[in-house]
């Protein structure tokens, strides 16, 4: 394992990075991905180690724990609880920290990731289920160079995040909209946003950034 | 109740073939829980208000998915999602009643993966329930929401019998109206259920709100080409457009001779344990024209018999008016 100050195994720049200049990107994000990989915070282990009690083997006949997942066009090794949801091994396994968790009950849509060209709520979805369908996450939306994708670059333009901790899901259901309707009216993305809670209700401004979006398109 | 984060450790199969899938169901009976699009799945497993021993996934099973023509109408595999049945030429053409009753189920992320068989067979949505409190439906000896200070607001008009909970299932109205038959299977064999025997009161069976047995699982929705074509009305009435349960709902199919309607099914969804059908209304129907008047006779014997509960009385003038719309002109 690399320094777990910059280990980061969500992060495709870090691991394409030659290894002496990794040092000088640790930053405050790449420290907090660090340690959560590691499994050296607290509250973290919960997640990770529920279900692993000593003794307790899975059941005959039920599924591998070790998984390939395509996750935002790469494919990704992981070791899968039988009871895990999306949403837990995106963040906690693989480090892709920008697909949010809220009620984790499938009732807000911040955890809504898109799998093969589908909004989903990864909350509320086991992981196992997944199988070889391609999973992409608001990770997956930039171009090679970083550059914003077009859809956030206009949700910035328009102003639509107030507090932002909804906006992950807000895009990727926006990113479904005009991949099949390019020239959506207002109430088609209304409706194609319905699933996805915004309690600052900022709901107007992401309107907003949609049209736009399909402007730029 | 506290409120967990996780998942409770509990296996997970996949089988691939029916066969496996029955032999699981029967070897973890009551235990086990079948899987569609888990959507009314993890919330009851986080709170650890059920805590099944096993989850059996019926996703990997080709022959519950899917939509095909019969000889006699159309038949629905259980795991069919929500979002399939709202796009399908057909049942958009022949039975778009049911096309209209899914498209109004929870949220688009939901209906992307909710199947018609999770849809039909969900649990009863009562909060008290939910909670894990040990209610009539829980097996206790008590209804929270039937008591002085319950909240009972969403709950039942009609059919209680010591729990109050009303039918959830925006596609179960759609279906007993279009008097569509359930084939469910065990590994003793194969059972059709008329759907307006499949949904079941506290009456019959205080724990279940389905006819299904332990052993057995729902393969499929038939739907008979009688209904096909014929004139539809649904609408559902939710506090919220998204996510929200019906306070009142509608399923109504009507054949007409002219103006004249010769043949009704009205089913309201929300008002009692399982869909409700107005047999008063549609006999009074037979031979009326679509019309307001013809609604403000029909109005009133909509909700005939109700007995409201502290909180819901509201919902008597909703399902006469969810009658008046049906038969506007």
């Amino acid at each position: 394992m690399k320094d777990p100050t910059t280990y980061f195994p969500g992060d495709s720049l870090n691991e394409a990075d030659p290894p002496g200049l990794s040092a000088f990107r640790s930053s405050r994000r790449a420290f907090i991905k660090g340690v959560i990989a590691s499994g050296a915070v607290a509250a973290s282990s919960g997640y990770l180690l529920s279900g692993c009690a000593p003794g307790e083997g899975p059941a005959a006949g039920s599924v591998e724990r070790l998984i390939s997942l395509n996750v935002n066009g790469r494919i990704r090794r992981v070791d899968v609880l039988p009871n895990e949801t999306l949403a837990m091994t995106l963040r906690y396994k693989l480090g892709l920290t920008g697909t949010k968790l809220a009620c984790d009950r499938g009732e807000c849509g911040a955890c809504t990731v898109v799998i093969d060209g589908m909004t989903n709520y990864s909350c509320s979805t086991l992981t196992h289920t997944v199988g070889s369908r391609s999973v992409r996450t608001i990770e997956g939306l930039e171009g090679p160079d970083g550059e914003l994708h077009p859809i956030q670059q206009a949700f910035i333009d328009e102003l639509g995040p107030q507090c932002g901790f909804c906006t992950p899901g807000q895009i990727m259901s926006t990113v479904v909209l005009l991949e099949r309707n390019p020239k959506p009216t207002r109430d088609e993305a209304r409706r194609a946003l319905s699933g996805n809670l915004c309690r600052c209700g900022a709901y107007d401004h992401y309107l907003n950034s949609v049209m736009r979006a399909a402007e730029v398109i | 109740m506290p409120s967990y984060d996780v998942m409770p450790d509990v296996p997970l199969f996949q089988p691939a073939e029916i066969g496996d899938a029955l032999n699981l169901v029967e070897q973890f009976g009551k235990g086990g829980w079948v899987l569609g699009g888990g959507q009314d799945t993890y919330g009851w497993l986080k709170d650890r208000a059920k805590q099944p021993t096993a989850l059996i996934d019926l996703n990997g099973i080709e022959a519950l998915h899917g939509i095909r023509q019969t000889d006699d109408g159309l038949e629905i595999g259980a795991t069919t999602t929500l979002r399939e049945i709202i796009a399908n030429p057909l049942i958009k053409r022949d039975y778009e009643l049911l096309a209209s009753a899914a498209s109004r189920v929870a949220s688009p992320q939901i209906r992307n993966v909710g199947t018609l068989g999770g849809n039909v067979g969900q649990d009863a949505r009562c909060w008290y329930y939910r909670r894990g409190l040990a209610c009539y439906r829980a097996g206790g000896n008590l209804c929270y929401a039937d008591s002085p200070q319950g909240m009972n607001r969403e709950h039942a008009l009609f059919d209680a019998s010591r729990c109050v909970a009303v039918s959830p299932s925006d596609t179960a109205t759609a279906l007993v109206a279009l008097q569509a038959t359930m084939i469910a299977r065990s590994v003793n064999g194969r059972r059709e259920i008329a759907a307006e025997d499949f949904f079941v009161g506290p009456a019959t069976h205080i724990t279940n709100m389905t006819s299904l047995e332990p052993d057995e699982i729902l393969t499929a929705v038939r739907i008979p080409s009688h209904w096909a074509g014929s004139r539809f009305y649904f609408e559902k009435v939710a506090d919220r457009d998204v996510w929200d349960f019906a306070l009142v709902s509608i399923a109504v199919v009507m054949t007409m001779d002219g103006d004249t309607i010769t043949n009704s099914r009205f089913v309201c969804g929300g008002v009692a344990c399982t869909p409700y059908r107005l047999h008063d209304v549609e006999n009074a129907a037979r031979g009326r024209t679509l019309s307001d008047e013809s609604g403000d006779a029909l109005a009133a014997l909509a909700s005939q018999g109700a007995k409201p509960l502290n909180y819901n009385h509201f919902k008597i003038p909703l399902m006469e008016n969810l009658v008046r719309r049906a038969m506007r002109g």
